[in-house]
């Protein structure tokens, strides 16, 4: 450490270090930006292989391959690991990657807590995986892990999954102030609020959301802490507390925090519809002000997940019209891309297949979630396989093919090279059929009773349940398509030009393809 | 905007440090709990030596950042980097307290008196029997399993002299301020110094407050719904004046090296802010947990 020298900061023309070293010790958003990408898909593939077990368990009624204690395991680790593991960083990488290139930042604003808030991650994943071989598994009561499942009768390694939440949440605050600070002091001189690109803009928007609630999970977990082993009860009514008070302040944290992981989304598809419909975005105003909305919105709705619990009715009608009030700015941004794409001269390249997915499987998930907004209504859906069909697909045909959308679109600018197209149409055809086939059955099942997180069902369930499983594998197995397609385009195809697709819009087609290492010097110029 | 070309840093080894003490005290820290009222776990080594790495790291991460910042490679632009880092800090640490204040709320507006039997359902009820709601709590609907206090802490006393303690050192920090504004070293170094005395004798106070609560109140972490919020509120909120405290100090042990100039002491207002962030939540915390 004392060989650090501190004399040779500034050296912007420095390329990137050889060996490990550029990974472990880097400051350059790309090389960070690449990180997260593929932590993020290893996560994908980790929380994916705990779906997949979820699924053959389910494949036929009755308990085959694991036991229910271990099924409890993988619903919990497979919701964790996907919400904080896959689509979380993937975000932030594609933010590390994009938002200093496409504001004219020479970088983030605070480089050095940018390699931090990636590398607390490998350590908080491993701690979080290495609860499953603790004594008396890992934590099996469901990702929300609601109090008293995960105070009284948790297993001992709760305590682990506790701190591993709080090394996530120390990630994750860093990792949006640093998203903040760059959108708010490092845009290049004329790129004023009202032209920053709306990937840029959904991410501000995004970072403020993170900053406000992941102190409130920080805080639901500490309180957890003191009731598991020092005798506080803030949810054990024996002292007075509520167990209910549990779900409060997790949903409080909980709510915002699924528009955490959907605003960023609805950025990269502002980015690629208007770019494959060869039309500006339609109302691009309206689409910042719809987005604020939504995350206001997002902070007096959270009883909607709880409707069940036993609430007085005043707030049970509050939180009901509350919801329903959301669907006002989701529905100006479903027009506004369908508009966008009206009389467009749309062609359908990978990434515009994805995003067209996107806006009508989004939209299905969207107006599930309006059907369990409507509080009597919800008293028969709730903890069925209707809400696990709602929330998947907003976030698989949602947030994650929007991740994959954003990933072919801007493959060609990080890597220099176009990925194979053919090999693209195929995963995204294998991933569609593969999401609907495992999801939408879950609607049935689930308007007819099936309760969710549980091993074993009904035979009247049988088939729907054995449709959804093979989907699944289909979907599953498809990504290695997509890891096929990315190692294939970083070593080698056909050379991009700057402008990668047909005039796009943006800074970022204004550099060569790959970007290079360190991408603005000065500061460019903004008409 | 003014700038000419930016500033990017080298590579740095601080932050992959960092992770691994910070690995090492979540396992360390997990796995001491774990083993509580056990004799074995090497939870307290991994516990220690995460810390002792964490603040060797702390020493050497920020000694960088001075050194660079004294040599002038920092251009207004960090400048404002580092206010906004510095001001969405704080930021996330209201909504850290606003998690702890939601649930006093909470448990205060409704938990308790439902389980008194008010409001629609009056089902609660009829796990206690008897139990009459009020606040503060002295009798838990389980007085077996949660001993409740026998009494609470008195706020016209220490608490009292605490508040007007706390916002003391608010001004006396800002006459420091405006003395380093006004390159007034003496008046600067002064004040500074009688900041982090009223901070110091706000923590002393406070332990004597706790001392109190539990050898003459029984008012304890166990002791029901009471307890838990007061000792998470105060105990937080304690914390967060030891590290202001500590940060004072260092800021202080700066001023007499002559770190700062009447035009560039972002260090010291950081600190600042940090101050009077935590004097603010002490008022909260007067009001809604020792008055009302």
């Amino acid at each position: 450490m004392a060989t650090l020298s501190s004399t040779d900061s500034i050296a912007p023309h420095h390329g990137p270090a050889r060996g490990l070293s550029r990974w472990l010790f880097t400051t350059n958003h790309k090389d960070i930006g690449t990180l997260y990408l593929w932590f993020s898909f290893l996560m994908l593939l980790t929380g994916g292989c705990m779906a997949l077990m979820i699924r053959a368990e389910l494949f036929q009624p009755g308990l085959q391959l694991i036991e229910p204690n271990f099924f409890n395991q993988m619903t919990t680790m497979h919701g964790l690991i996907m919400v904080f593991g896959a689509v979380m960083p993937a975000f932030v990488g594609l933010a590390n990657w994009m938002l200093p290139i496409m504001i004219g930042a020479p970088d983030m604003a605070l480089p050095r807590m940018n390699n931090w808030s990636f590398w607390i991650l490998p350590f908080a994943f491993s701690m979080l995986l290495s609860t499953l071989f603790m004594e008396g598994g890992g934590p099996n009561f469901g990702w929300t892990f609601y109090a008293p499942l995960s105070t009284t009768y948790a297993p001992p390694s709760v305590t682990f999954f506790i701190f591993a939440i709080h090394m996530m949440g120390i990630s994750s605050i860093m990792g949006a102030i640093n998203i903040i600070a760059t959108i708010l002091n490092l845009r290049a001189p004329g790129m004023t609020m009202m032209k920053l690109p709306l990937f840029v803009w959904t991410w501000l928007i995004t970072a403020f959301l993170l900053i406000a609630v992941m102190p409130v999970l920080a805080g639901v977990v500490t309180m957890m802490l003191m009731d598991i082993h020092f005798g506080t009860s803030f949810f054990n009514a024996a002292g007075g507390g509520d167990p209910v008070l549990f779900q409060h302040i997790f949903w409080f944290f909980g709510h915002p925090e699924v528009y955490i992981m959907i605003l960023p989304a609805f950025g990269i598809i502002s980015e690629i519809l208007p770019t494959f419909a060869r039309k500006p975005l339609f109302g691009y105003a309206s689409m910042v002000y719809a987005t604020a909305s939504i995350a206001l919105l997002s902070f007096i709705v959270w009883v909607h997940h709880m409707f069940t619990v036993g609430l007085p009715l005043a707030g049970e009608l509050f939180f009901m019209y509350a919801t329903m009030l959301i669907a006002v700015p989701t529905g100006v941004k479903v027009f506004n891309w369908v508009a966008t794409m009206f009389h467009g001269s749309m062609t359908f390249e990978t990434p515009m297949l994805f995003a067209i997915a996107f806006v009508v499987l989004f939209t299905i998930g969207g107006f599930s979630g309006l059907m369990l907004a409507i509080a009597p209504a919800d008293f028969q859906y709730h903890d069925t396989y209707f809400v696990v069909a709602h929330f998947h697909y907003v976030l698989v045909p949602g947030a994650v093919f929007a991740i994959i959308a954003g990933v072919y679109y801007w493959l060609p600018k990080w890597t220099g090279h176009y990925y194979d197209e053919k090999l693209g149409k195929l995963h995204f055809w294998c991933s569609f059929i593969g999401v609907n086939l495992t999801f939408f059955p879950m609607h049935f099942i689930g308007l007819a009773g099936m309760p969710r997180r549980i091993p074993d069902y009904a035979l009247q369930f049988a088939d729907f349940n054995m449709i959804a499983s093979i989907g699944a594998f289909i979907f599953g197995f498809s990504q290695l398509i997509f890891l096929t397609v990315v190692i294939k385009t970083i070593r080698g195809g056909l050379q991009a030009p700057p402008a990668v697709w047909d005039e796009p819009k943006g800074l970022e087609w204004t550099i060569p393809s790959p970007a290079p290492y360190h991408t603005f010097s000065t500061p460019p110029e903004i008409k | 905007m003014s700038q000419g070309t930016y500033y990017v840093p080298e590579q740095s080894r601080w932050p992959i440090l960092a992770s691994i003490a910070l690995f090492l005290m979540a396992f360390g820290a997990a796995n001491l709990m774990n083993s509580l009222g056990q004799e074995s776990g090497s939870g307290l080594y991994f516990l220690l030596s995460g810390t002792a790495l964490m603040l060797m790291i702390m020493f050497g991460w920020f000694r960088h950042v001075v050194i660079e910042s004294m040599k002038g490679l920092y251009s207004a632009q960090m400048d404002r980097s580092f206010r906004w880092g510095m001001s969405w800090f704080i930021f996330s640490e209201v909504m850290f307290f606003a998690a702890f204040f939601g649930a006093l709320f909470y448990i205060r507006v409704f938990a308790v008196p439902w389980l008194g039997g008010e409001g629609d359902k009056g089902v609660s009820q009829m796990l206690w029997e008897g139990f009459t709601p009020a606040w503060p709590l002295l009798s838990n609907p389980d007085s077996a399993l949660f001993p409740p206090p026998s009494n609470i802490i008195d706020p016209w006393h220490l608490p009292l002299l605490n508040t007007v303690i706390l916002i003391a050192s608010s001004f006396t920090l800002t006459l420091a301020h405006h003395a380093l504004k006004r390159d007034q070293r003496k008046p600067l170094i002064l004040w500074h110094l009688l900041t982090v005395i009223l901070g110091l004798i706000f923590l002393a106070l406070q332990a004597a407050e706790y001392v109190e609560a539990y050898e003459e109140l029984g008012l304890t972490l166990q002791s029901g719904i009471y307890g838990s919020t007061f000792f998470i509120l105060t105990g937080f909120h304690g914390a967060h004046v030891t590290l202001g405290t500590v940060m004072l100090i260092i800021i202080w042990l700066r001023v007499l090296k002559g770190h700062f100039s009447p035009q560039q002491h972002f260090g010291y207002e950081a600190v600042a802010w940090y101050w009077h962030f935590v004097d603010v939540v002490w008022i909260g915390l007067f009001l809604f947990v020792y008055v009302f």
